[in-house]
């Protein structure tokens, strides 16, 4: 397997809080990487730093074998990279359609207008809302804008996506039909690092996952193994009878 | 396409009736009334890419038709160009001045932005009241004969009259392209939320400087032709805070965002500021009523007249644009 992403000894200061502390990870072309820990353990903050939101003070990035170390986003997401975020940011006053057609015009492919309103088109079909493509976006329910969100990034026919907590806050049949969704974009060959709190949701997609705890890498590995690590279930599982539960689950 | 768009043929019939209508009765007040509606529509379509496409307030914006109106005079007296090319000029040179202040002030969000626009404006104005080639505080009067290669006066006024329509349509036709282009996709993704645009790929300083660049450049075009065709100009006219608010209350009352709504309401509160500043009973009041009617469009109606037309006729959107 190839390396799609490649992190080496990322840091991220705020003031005196160093919010991601020497991080380093690999995600491998196709795969699914879950990423999990407490709240304010600095997974969003990574998400930033890989994508260019946030300029990191310390570690580089490679991508595709192309060093991006200090790339704002709009570069990034010209490479293949794109993302969702965990409070979503719709683009209010535009339709569905027109939100999409941003990801499309301005992604990978840098398509023109017409273009982008077909490719926007198919995505819409592919995540189930072309019935809500003329609706304004602030119309959406919650569920709506996160599949907006994700809408959007694949328009932009990413190598990459990063999804940032695109479950919470949805019921259970909305959480079955997004994991659904999830696989059927990585078998379209993109690669996935998903943020989660639901764990067995995360243990259910993942190939591998990376716990991070106060800004640092604690544990990382296949799912079965990393609920089984001590320090995961002190920093976050709670117990090792969740541990166990989760295993059965799987 | 731009030609399939029904908003096209509403602005070019409007310009031919603008044409028209005061040609046929050779009738000079209505000439002069229309001049200066398009004046309006002109400034309120240019601020309206600014403030309605790209969600950044500008408080500033009569900068670039006082400065366009130095510019151009200076290239058409003193370098003596024929008026249009000083015109062209005029635009070049202040698109310029905007993209390089742009790249600048454009990193501000929300109300500091706005606030680095008054800061400009005030800043343009002591300048210009103490630039000896442009007359300092007395500015620049003009001599007669400057309108000999036009004919005379008289015929110069008719001309400038032309041009300016023709800056007037241009203006809208530019929204309307930019309106249903790309670059307009960008500027709306900007307008509703600019983290999510640059994550989403646009690169939102290339495009905010763009658009503060061409927004400046038909407004500083029609700058020189009026105050050629006004015959003086000085920094207190050319740079005067108060028609750049009135400005924004156009934009306001006729609907941000809209290529029509800000047309519409350029054109409104041009007749009704000149219905106040004519009648005995209520000179100087103008601009009471216009806070007024700020304040109402914005509690009651904030999407403008246009807006409340898409709110009564949801399918007006596709049309009226």
């Amino acid at each position: 397997m190839t390396a799609l992403l490649e992190g080496r000894g990322i840091c991220k200061r705020f003031g005196g809080l160093l919010a991601v502390s020497d991080v380093s990870f690999t995600l491998n072309e196709g795969e699914i990487l879950g990423l999990i820990g407490p709240n304010g353990a600095g997974k969003t903050t990574l998400f930033n730093v890989v994508n260019g939101v946030y300029r990191s003070d310390g570690g580089t990035f490679a991508f595709a074998g192309q060093d991006i170390t200090g790339w704002p986003p709009n570069k990034l997401v010209h490479l293949g990279m794109a993302r969702t975020h965990q409070i979503v940011k719709p683009l209010n006053e535009m339709t569905a359609l027109d939100n999409v057609t941003v990801g499309a015009c301005f992604g990978r492919d840098y398509l023109r207008l017409r273009a982008a309103h077909g490719v926007a088109m198919q995505v819409l079909e592919q995540v189930h809302m072309a019935d809500r493509a003329n609706i304004l976006a602030k119309h959406l329910t919650i569920a709506g804008k996160k599949r907006l969100e994700i809408a959007r990034a694949l328009a932009a026919k990413p190598k990459l996506l990063l999804l940032d907590e695109v479950l919470a806050g949805l019921n259970p049949t909305e959480v079955a039909k997004m994991l659904e969704l999830i696989r059927a974009i990585r078998d379209q060959g993109v690669s996935i690092i998903m943020i989660e709190h639901l764990m067995h949701a995360v243990m259910n997609v993942s190939d591998r996952i990376m716990v991070l705890n106060f800004g640092l890498k604690i544990a990382e590995g296949k799912p079965e193994e990393v609920v089984r690590d001590p320090a995961v279930i002190e920093a976050y599982l709670g117990s090792a009878d969740i541990a166990d539960k989760l295993r059965e689950v799987q | 396409m731009i030609v399939r768009r029904p908003v096209l043929y509403l602005t070019l019939i409007t310009a031919a009736l603008f044409i028209y209508l005061p040609l046929r009765t050779n009738n000079v007040l209505l000439r002069e009334d229309l001049i200066l509606v398009s004046v309006s529509v002109i400034l309120a379509s240019n601020l309206n890419l600014m403030i309605g496409y790209t969600g950044y307030v500008n408080f500033g914006h009569i900068v670039f038709y006082g400065l366009g109106g130095y510019v151009g005079l200076y290239l058409a007296t003193v370098w003596h160009w024929p008026l249009i090319v000083a015109a062209l000029g005029a635009g070049v040179v202040v698109s310029l001045f905007a993209l390089l202040l742009g790249l600048g002030i454009l990193r501000l969000r929300g109300a500091y932005f706005a606030l680095a626009t008054i800061g400009i404006l005030q800043a343009v104005q002591s300048f210009v009241a103490n630039f000896d080639p442009w007359g300092r505080s007395t500015g620049m009067y003009l001599s007669f004969e400057v309108y000999e290669p036009l004919g005379g006066a008289m015929r110069a006024l008719w001309i400038t009259y032309y041009l300016v329509i023709g800056v007037m349509a241009l203006s809208l036709i530019l929204s309307l392209g930019i309106k249903i282009s790309k670059f307009g996709l960008g500027l709306f993704a900007i307008r509703e939320d600019e983290d999510a645009a640059v994550v989403l790929g646009v690169n939102t300083t290339v495009y905010k400087a763009i658009i503060y660049s061409v927004s400046a450049f038909l407004p500083a075009v029609a700058g020189t032709f009026m105050y050629y065709k006004n015959g003086m100009i000085d920094p207190s006219i050319a740079f005067e805070f108060i028609a750049s608010l009135e400005g924004i209350v156009m934009l306001m009352l006729g609907g941000k965002g809209t290529v029509v709504g800000a047309a519409l309401g350029g054109g409104l509160y041009e007749k009704l500021r000149s219905y106040l500043l004519t009648s005995p009973r209520l000179s100087n009041f103008h601009l009471v009523i216009a806070g007024g009617l700020l304040l109402l469009v914005i509690l009651f109606a904030p999407g403008g007249l246009i807006g409340w037309l898409y709110s009564l006729v949801p399918r007006a959107r596709k049309v009226i644009e």
